[in-house]
């Protein structure tokens, strides 16, 4: 299966591109294989979430992407893009306000200090946290704090135009409760629609990924491999307990638990 | 389906009323409570040491010139605090611990920095800072005589001695202990080299430095203190010497005056610490009330 047939924009080249990628961790008896020739293309526009089981390797190839650790083998290219990457944790700076944690993204995004102040406001409102600029992380539920950590992400894209944009997200809203995280599926495709940004998305939660994927795409564990890839035809905007959506999942699971068991024999 | 063209208003609103309910406001205490709260205990703590310093007086376990009470005792205070004599002894005294105090810091963080930046020297010289931390100072002066003779050098020696490795050892602990999900999110900021001290690890080890600061202090105190009542410096007035000389007078009065004062002393540089470390939780919320 290759590109699923969406109205991506018109680009040939893909935002990422995984060739044969795999990632060994220690080395000789106990050397542990994360990832084994991984490929993967991701289309600018496109919505991929990377899905599988505990020990697939799903952080680590975000590393990868994110240039935080280098390949073992293979190669990631990036075509220029600019990576920001946003974790389970919103890991928000605790001696900064809301405000001065967008700003520093910005500074080390070479934003002149006179810009700064607005931009973050910018970032702060397409959140929805326009008027929590001045409140400490620590004052804000976790929902909104996983919201200034998306806007933080946003700002470390500055300078590079929305589209060369890759936004990777390992888990974002793994740790937030149902509701808050229906919220946030609503707000993240928004921006990506909005912005046109490129998202890999990693999570383990079936209806999550089929919820916002344009592709999800199914690895192993142990070694991370990728087994098969879905397209989800879908209409946007989709409800998570739709029953089209639910149907979809159900199959990726039966897929996903299939895997799993492999391990148990 | 249910979203249509009025869905980004109908998300908009959802949001804040989400946001709206999660931040429910904790009701504000009364600052004059707040105040109120704090003394107390202090002032209850106080009255029950003063009443158990009256009671082995009421004993009669030693003759009271030996042993005075708090009625006796505390006028004598109060004469010392209106002499002059006292106030040069208490400026001295501060003086030596001030510059003591400011020399550790800069030791304390030189030191500090340098061995907090490798995993390896952590660990050769993390048992030795920690070691020297507890060696008493008074241990220190013998060598410090020798080596400066009785002047204030072997006092200032003996009291950075004492204070240095306990600033050190919060700094190292504090870049130890900088939140491995922070540095991961510094990382993908770009933040390396300088700026990654001065805006991750230098603030994420503060409260770790704070608390050092605050043992360095109390270390610094105390080797004062034993620096002054051995190393005796031609005339000059400190508390130290104060004390000797009322415990050679036989005043115990004196004596006991000025040992208040040291207490005291040590109390409020002590709280002064704890502003400043409860600014910092409360600033960063790792207070839970």
């Amino acid at each position: 299966m290759t590109q699923a047939v969406k109205a991506v924009p018109s680009r040939t080249a893909p935002a990422v591109r995984l060739t044969g990628v795999s990632k060994m961790f220690g080395s000789g008896g106990t050397a542990l294989l994360a990832l084994d020739q991984v490929d993967l293309d991701v289309s600018p526009g496109e919505f991929v979430c990377l899905l599988g089981a505990s020990g697939c390797g799903k952080s680590t190839l975000l590393n990868l992407v994110a240039g935080l650790d280098g390949p073992s083998a293979g190669t990631i290219d990036l075509g220029g893009a600019r990576v920001a990457l946003m974790f389970q944790e919103p890991a928000l700076f605790p001696w900064l306000t809301v405000t001065a944690n967008l700003e520093l993204a910005l500074k080390m995004r070479g934003v002149p200090r006179q810009d700064r102040r607005d931009r973050a406001a910018e970032l702060l409102d397409s959140v929805h946290l326009g008027g929590f600029a001045r409140k400490r992380p620590h004052q804000l539920s976790g929902g909104m704090r996983q919201r200034v950590a998306l806007a933080r992400a946003l700002a470390l894209t500055a300078g590079a135009d929305d589209h060369g944009t890759v936004l990777l997200m390992d888990e974002p809203f793994g740790a937030l409760d149902a509701m808050t995280r229906d919220l946030l599926h609503d707000e993240i495709e928004r921006i990506w629609r909005e912005r046109g940004l490129t998202v890999l998305f990693v999570t383990h939660n079936v209806r999550e990924a089929v919820r916002l994927g344009d592709r999800v795409v199914l690895l192993s564990s142990r070694p991370g491999r990728v087994v098969r890839e879905f397209p989800v035809p879908m209409a946007r905007p989709r409800r998570i307990d739709s029953p089209e959506v639910a149907s979809l999942a159900a199959s990726i699971t039966d897929r996903l638990r299939e895997e799993v068991g492999r391990h148990g024999a | 389906m249910a979203h249509d063209t009025a869905a980004p208003e109908r998300l908009d609103r959802e949001i804040a009323g989400l946001d709206a309910l999660e931040l429910a406001a904790g009701a504000r205490r009364n600052p004059l409570l707040r105040v109120w709260s704090a003394l107390w205990p202090m002032v209850t703590a106080v009255g029950i040491a003063l009443l158990a310093w009256q009671a082995v007086v009421w004993s009669g376990w030693k003759e009271s010139y030996v042993l005075p009470g708090p009625a006796d005792t505390l006028p004598v205070l109060w004469d010392q605090l209106t002499s002059g004599r006292f106030w040069e002894a208490v400026a001295l005294t501060m003086q030596r611990a001030l510059i003591g105090f400011a020399v550790s810091i800069l030791a304390g963080v030189l030191v500090g920095a340098l061995v907090s930046q490798s995993r390896i020297l952590r660990r050769a010289f993390g048992s030795l800072i920690t070691g020297l931390q507890t060696m008493p100072s008074i241990a220190w002066f013998p060598l410090a005589i020798l080596l400066f003779q009785l002047s204030e050098s072997a006092i200032l020696f003996v009291v950075v001695l004492g204070a240095t490795p306990s600033i050190a050892n919060g700094l190292i602990a504090g870049v130890d202990y900088t939140p491995p999900i922070l540095l991961r999110a510094g990382k993908v900021m770009g933040l390396r080299g300088a700026n990654l001290y001065r805006h991750l690890i230098m603030p994420a080890s503060l409260p770790s430095f704070v608390a050092g600061l605050k043992q360095g202090w109390a270390f610094a105190w105390r080797s004062l203190m034993a620096g002054e009542l051995l190393v005796i410096i031609g005339d000059t007035t400190s508390l130290g010497v104060l004390l000797s000389q009322a415990r050679e007078l036989n005043a115990t009065a004196d004596m006991i005056s000025y040992m208040i004062v040291i207490l005291l002393i040590g109390i409020v540089i002590d709280q002064l610490f704890g502003v400043v470390d409860r600014a910092i939780r409360t600033r960063w919320g790792l207070d839970s009330d």
